[in-house]
């Protein structure tokens, strides 16, 4: 109780101050608008339906494509890890690729897919794939040897050694690349979002984009405070309860 | 396979080791671990493979589990050539090796459910069985993380007797243990072992546990590895590490090890 009253003091007061700057007069509220007007756009835009429907397009793309690109990429990490070949070819394609801002992809995919649902989706697996490959990989060379050894003599090969005893023992490091590949997923999208003008739906990120044309910041403002909350709750919600799960069972975190 | 049929053990395997050789070559130089290493290991016989480290006692157990295969030779178990790891030969390691992802039952089921033409439910049963006999059935859904180091060895013991194999591997399994915690489990390993008969090949370097255990110990020598002297421990059971008779047998066999690391100067 007293940590939450803490945490939610520490916000209010973050509020009050850029109220009372606001208040200063330093700058025209044009660049910087009142916490007051922000949150009149934002319950406007809640209550004529924009919000909660950008809202739902945007995280469906983001659903999507993370998925597909977790889809490939953990079974392209589990092939690098376990052949040389894969780990010559594919291992280092990845690296490359992973270290590629996920923003260039967007010219890429404007001229094969045109302003289609196809190029935003293209861009979010792009940005999930790499990193999920690389920490799949990563994950399974961490393994401690003895786990495998101890696995063998039992009697556990094939598809049971890596569903049974290398999947969950790399468990630690997929769950911080699933985490990871989800921030570049996030990034990719709203970059494609504000570039890539499409009528299939409208994102978060086409009312971040319109909010610019529009002069309009409170809009701005609101739209940037809407992808700070998903990304929070997402990490709170998606990520949080597993890997209270590891902490739990490899005792490891604790303070 | 019953339940019942699975809780009452299996007859041990006969081991024999046929003139094994074993060779690690490393871009530097090559070491001859095992040289010409013949020995007969009798159904329920419990023999320690003692010697200096660097001798290749581990190795000639990796060997006998079918994590290893040998240069020459070969390794027989109830006279079927050993080629691959097996569930009749389980191994207990220096660490536990327990997976942190399951808890201590499902540790323990882990080679069980392995193993085909038993339901689950006969499983747990079998792991609860197994839980009781190393004294851990108040542990059965603990963490492993949560276990203190003996404790963690008694599950893998359980882990390594569930299957209800016919040998079991140990690889300096109380080395990384503490005085006290080795003593109890030198009684709980002794109990264990009357009440589930198995063929045992336990590698240490510790010459007092190996007394302690052994019907037989092996004295290995290193540079190559190989077998200087056998000797046999009549001492009745239980045995209590303490006692003056086992001290007497220990100091003999720590004067032949000295002897034999004398006679070829060490080279680490």
């Amino acid at each position: 109780m007293r940590r939450a009253s803490l945490a939610t003091l520490f916000f209010v007061i973050l509020v009050a101050i850029w109220h009372f700057i606001v208040r200063a007069g330093i700058w025209s509220p044009v660049l910087l608008p009142s916490p007051q007007s922000v949150g009149e756009y934002l319950v406007g835009a809640v209550r004529d339906g924009t919000l909660l429907e950008a809202t739902g397009v945007t995280v469906r793309r983001l659903l999507f494509g993370y998925l597909i690109g977790i889809a490939i990429g953990l079974p392209l990490g589990l092939f690098t890890s376990a052949s040389k070949f894969a780990e010559d070819t594919i291992g280092v394609m990845a690296l490359g690729l992973q270290t590629l801002p996920s923003v260039c992809w967007i010219p890429l995919a404007l001229l094969w897919f045109g302003q289609t649902e196809s190029a935003m989706l293209f861009v979010v697996i792009m940005g999930t794939v790499w990193s999920v490959v690389i920490a799949t990989d990563t994950g399974v060379r961490n393994i401690p040897p003895i786990f495998a050894r101890a696995a063998r003599t039992m009697g556990s090969r094939g598809l049971h050694k890596w569903t049974k005893v290398i999947l969950p023992a790399s468990l630690p490091f997929l769950v911080s690349g699933m985490k990871q590949g989800w921030a570049f997923a996030w990034r990719s999208l709203m970059a494609a979002e504000i570039y890539v003008t499409i009528l299939t739906g409208f994102g978060l990120g086409h009312l971040l984009h319109y909010g610019r044309e529009l002069q309009a910041m409170d809009q701005v403002i609101g739209v940037m405070l809407v992808i700070i909350t998903i990304g929070l709750l997402t990490d709170k919600i998606l990520f949080s309860p597993i890997e209270r799960f590891l902490h739990n069972r490899w005792g490891t975190g604790l303070r | 396979m019953s339940l019942r049929e699975e809780l009452q053990g299996l007859p041990p395997a006969k081991l024999a080791v046929e003139d094994v050789s074993k060779w690690f070559r490393t871009s530097r130089q090559t070491v001859h671990a095992l040289d010409h290493i013949s020995l007969d290991i009798n159904e329920g016989e419990f023999v320690c493979l003692v010697g200096p480290s660097g001798c290749g006692k581990s190795t000639l157990l990796d060997i006998i589990a079918g994590l290893a295969t040998p240069d020459e030779g070969r390794v027989m178990a109830d006279n079927e050539p050993v080629l691959s790891p097996g569930r009749h030969r389980l191994v207990m390691f220096q660490e536990a090796a327990l997976f942190p992802w399951l808890d201590v039952t499902g540790n323990v089921m882990f080679g069980l459910k392995l193993k085909p033409g038993l339901k689950n439910k006969e499983r747990r049963e079998v792991a609860k069985f197994f839980l009781h006999l190393v004294g851990l059935e108040k542990f059965a859904a603990a963490h492993v993380h949560e276990l203190s180091g003996g404790m963690k060895q008694r599950v893998a013991l359980a882990r390594a007797l569930a299957p209800n194999p016919r040998v079991l591997l140990m690889d300096e399994p109380f080395a990384a243990l503490d005085a006290l915690t080795r003593e109890q489990l030198y009684s709980d390993i002794q109990r264990i072992w009357e009440k589930r008969r198995k063929t045992i090949v336990f590698v240490t370097h510790n010459v007092r546990e190996a007394v302690c255990l052994a019907d037989r110990v092996i004295l290995f020598s290193r540079n190559p590895g190989r077998i200087r002297e056998q000797f046999d421990i009549p001492l009745p059971r239980p045995r209590d590490i303490n006692s003056i008779e086992l001290a007497e047998y220990a100091g003999k066999i720590t004067r032949a090890l000295k002897g034999h690391s004398e006679e070829e100067p060490a080279e680490e």
